[in-house]
């Protein structure tokens, strides 16, 4: 199917391989179903777009580039509302704060994005560990591995 | 909005399955046990609120970075 994107205009996404996240997203919990469109070549950046609201786009990338550390439990409620069964059909991704100049960019650790790959449902989990928080800089970041990526 | 005091041990129910019981009460904290379905989500106020901003600023997306990012490794 096509849908109208925010960065990219009308873009062709595989309707099976859509996000269904059953609670919306906080700040945005009315829309529901999300395409996954890669930014760069490399794919280490992905456009988390809204299908119900073509305005509506987060940027999205693997926390594992940055925050080689990076770990979390998920509870047993989400594992029962995404049909969890496995940990190798989670796919986790963490928004990006993107800001100019690039160094003062952040990646919210504190909310992954949760996906099980075996039925696309999806949920930005909030974490209750205080180890983690909303805004952690993407450059020298004091955590885990650092940054990869410093363009 | 609907107030009313409770004693440490004494709870509250709203709906037919939400029970919120006062563990305890220490200096100016209160220690809260809830017993909710798997399908209701609990969270500190502050923090989700702190999410929706962050959500919220996360998408309004300059498109000079946004370049930035799909240029990055062609360098």
């Amino acid at each position: 199917m096509k849908i109208s994107t925010k960065h990219f205009g009308q873009v062709e996404v595989d309707e099976t391989k859509l996000l269904k996240f059953h609670n919306g997203l906080p700040g945005f919990e009315m829309y529901k179903t999300y395409a996954l469109i890669p930014v760069d070549e490399s794919a280490i950046y992905f456009a988390l777009q809204s299908v119900e609201a073509a305005g509506l786009a987060l940027i999205i990338s693997s926390p594992y580039i940055f925050f080689k550390e990076y770990t979390f439990d998920v509870d047993e409620n989400t594992k029962q509302e995404l049909g969890l069964t496995s940990p190798d059909d989670v796919l986790v991704y963490n928004v990006l704060t993107l800001r100019e100049p690039f160094k003062e960019s952040t990646m919210n650790l504190q909310a992954p994005v949760i996906i099980n790959l075996k039925n696309r449902k999806s949920k930005q989990l909030i974490l209750n560990d205080q180890s983690y928080r909303a805004r952690h800089p993407l450059v020298n970041g004091q955590e885990g591995g650092g940054s990869l990526v410093n363009p | 909005m609907l107030i009313l005091n409770r004693k440490e041990g004494e709870s509250i129910r709203i709906g037919d399955d939400v029970e919120i019981k006062i563990v305890s009460i220490e200096g100016g904290q209160v220690k809260v046990g809830i017993e909710a379905p798997r399908n209701v989500a609990i969270h500190r106020q502050e923090i989700y609120a702190s999410i929706q901003e962050e959500n919220t600023e996360a998408a309004t997306l300059s498109k000079n970075l946004l370049d930035m990012l799909k240029n990055e490794n062609n360098n």
